[in-house]
């Protein structure tokens, strides 16, 4: 069982995460906020327990945004870390901000570029056999989307890792349902994805990702004795954000004032 | 002899650079085996099968990690189906892979133009920070990949269907094209697999009273841009000969530095905007093309008389 006040830190972090996102998304400031949403409660977990992005107390672990284009929760990450200021916030992808619209070199903590979909398992696959061949305890955890699921590499990928062990590899999806125009299911369907997962020889995992317990719990099961583990973390695209979750328009899109003081007043109740 | 035997022959090289070396790997796609490298350390040898997006995203992921990945991979493929991966995942992200790429050229001539690697050279040139080699012979393969394990960077290197090269034994440094004969009516500037056929092109023209200058161009980027300028400077007339479509290849490159000097003509032998339907063994194909040393023996002299 994970430590209740864990779980109430990691909640406050998810939070502090979707404030921030709101913040982004104020002002006629367009972003891939459905996503980045959805990913708020997971990315809470890794930054704010499970990973040691900075090597403070061991091995630097590695963390790929494969779904490069919801970096907005990574640089709320690094404001919560205090690598960066929010005010950053404000300006986001304007001449002379280090905060891309997709996970650039420039930002600090940033230790891979991405935005074009399907090229972050590989990556990490590498990164975990690098680690494997020095003896290292160092995790690598490579977070898609369900919609990135839809380029072949990801499957070349999935098809490669099992062969090489790589029990310190972990990949997260964040099933969301939905991708840039229409649910998944209407664009290509990706399902039974965790029977295609097992069927390449994965560990899996299906989770709620919006349920602390559920996402430590999973975690305190890594690594599994062999072979590298899947996590399909069931979400809701746009999460926090009454009238815009759930739907299409949650995927790329700014926000009104109103719609921001209500999403808010919706988060403090939430963390009452 | 097949670029494919010397570009697995690297294997003794590569052991000897991985004995002294820790961090260097080697990535394969169902080629192999790349003895005795495959052999000495099977637990730095990765072979991923054929799937060339994978193939370079691992790559970059060990050098990312603080490994040298070696990528053997057929050049049509890991040139083409994993271009992205290489621009994004190892130029963007510079991850300084090495990737050593046979099949290169026409040497696939007998498979059909999908074996043909004619773009290869202008594809891999257009990434910033990439080196992009094309060894003329087979010592100079070998001397090629030493000098990539010493560059800070992503590196690309063709293996075509080359050659030794009688007494050649030139220092290989990037960027320098070694002049092997000198001349003073035309300047034939050559990349990999075509240095032999232009240095028996250059004995055919002597006979004809022709002197040609003879560059072996090992390094399309960084190119010698010296020596192409000084050949427009003193002789004004140059040839360049690839197995590359004449596009953005090295007749690319040259042409782009001539008219950036504005000194000289040029005349650019290689494919010209169309794919080689003809199917046949690799010297017959050279000769269709227009690549074989009478062929560049007669274009070159069409630019003297």
């Amino acid at each position: 069982m994970p430590d209740p006040n864990l779980m109430k830190t990691l909640e406050g972090r998810a939070t502090a995460l979707r404030r921030h996102l709101l913040t982004m998304a104020s002002n006629g400031q367009l972003i891939h906020l459905g996503g980045s949403m959805s990913i708020a409660d997971l990315m809470a977990a890794l930054f704010f327990d499970f990973l040691d992005v900075e090597g403070k107390k061991g091995p630097k672990d590695h963390f790929i945004l494969s779904k490069g284009h919801c970096v907005h929760t990574m640089h709320a990450c690094l404001a919560e870390l205090g690598k960066i200021e929010a005010s950053e916030f404000t300006k986001l992808a304007q001449m002379g901000s280090r905060l891309a619209g997709h996970p650039s070199l420039k930002a600090p903590l940033v230790e891979f570029a991405t935005g074009s979909l399907g090229h972050g398992l590989s990556v990490g696959i590498g990164i975990a056999m690098a680690e494997k061949l020095n003896g290292s305890r160092s995790k690598t955890v490579v977070l898609m989307g369900d919609g990135e699921l839809q380029e072949g590499s990801v499957w070349e990928a999935a098809l490669c890792a099992p062969k090489f062990g790589l029990e310190n590899l972990l990949a997260i999806v964040d099933s969301n349902r939905f991708q840039a125009n229409a649910p998944v299911a209407d664009i290509l369907p990706i399902e039974p994805l965790e029977d295609k997962w097992r069927s390449f020889s994965w560990n899996t995992h299906v989770i709620d990702g919006h349920e602390m317990g559920s996402i430590l719990g999973v975690l305190e099961e890594f690594p599994a004795k062999k072979g590298p583990t899947v996590i399909i973390a069931n979400t809701v695209k746009g999460k926090g954000v009454p009238g815009v979750e759930g739907t299409p328009r949650a995927h790329f899109t700014s926000l009104e004032d109103h719609e921001v003081q209500e999403a808010l007043k919706g988060l403090e109740v939430e963390s009452c | 002899m097949l670029g494919f035997v010397y570009a697995l022959s690297q294997g003794g090289v590569l052991a000897e650079m991985a004995e002294k070396n820790p961090n260097v790997v080697v990535v394969s796609q169902d080629m192999g085996p790349l003895s005795p490298f495959s052999d000495k350390f099977p637990d730095r040898f990765f072979d991923v099968g054929i799937s060339e997006g994978n193939l370079i995203g691992v790559a970059a992921g060990l050098a990312h990690a603080g490994k040298m990945p070696f990528v053997v991979g057929m050049a049509p493929f890991v040139s083409m189906r994993s271009f992205e991966q290489i621009r994004t995942d190892c130029s963007y992200n510079r991850n300084g892979i090495k990737i050593i790429a046979p099949c290169s050229g026409l040497e696939g001539g007998h498979w059909g133009a999908t074996h043909h690697a004619v773009e290869d050279l202008a594809l891999m040139r257009m990434i910033p920070g990439m080196t992009v080699l094309c060894p003329g012979d087979p010592g100079e393969g070998t001397r090629a990949v030493l000098a990539a394990a010493e560059v800070d960077g992503p590196v690309y290197i063709r293996f075509g269907y080359i050659q030794p090269i009688e007494g050649y034994a030139e220092e290989f440094v990037i960027g320098k094209a070694p002049v092997l004969r000198e001349g003073s009516d035309v300047a034939i500037l050559a990349t990999g697999a075509c240095v032999t056929e232009a240095l028996k092109a250059h004995d055919l023209l002597k006979a004809q009273g022709v002197s040609a200058r003879v560059l072996n161009m090992h390094s399309i980027k960084p190119i010698d841009r010296e020596a192409i300028e000084k050949a427009g400077e003193e002789i004004g007339r140059i040839v360049t000969v690839e197995e590359h479509f004449v596009n953005g290849g090295l007749g690319g490159a040259v042409a782009e530095i001539m008219a950036e000097a504005g000194k000289g003509r040029l005349l650019r032998l290689g494919l010209k905007d169309e794919f080689v339907m003809e199917v046949a063994p690799y010297p017959d194909i050279l000769k269709l093309v227009g690549l074989d040393a009478e062929s560049i023996a007669a274009s070159a002299k069409s630019m003297v008389a």
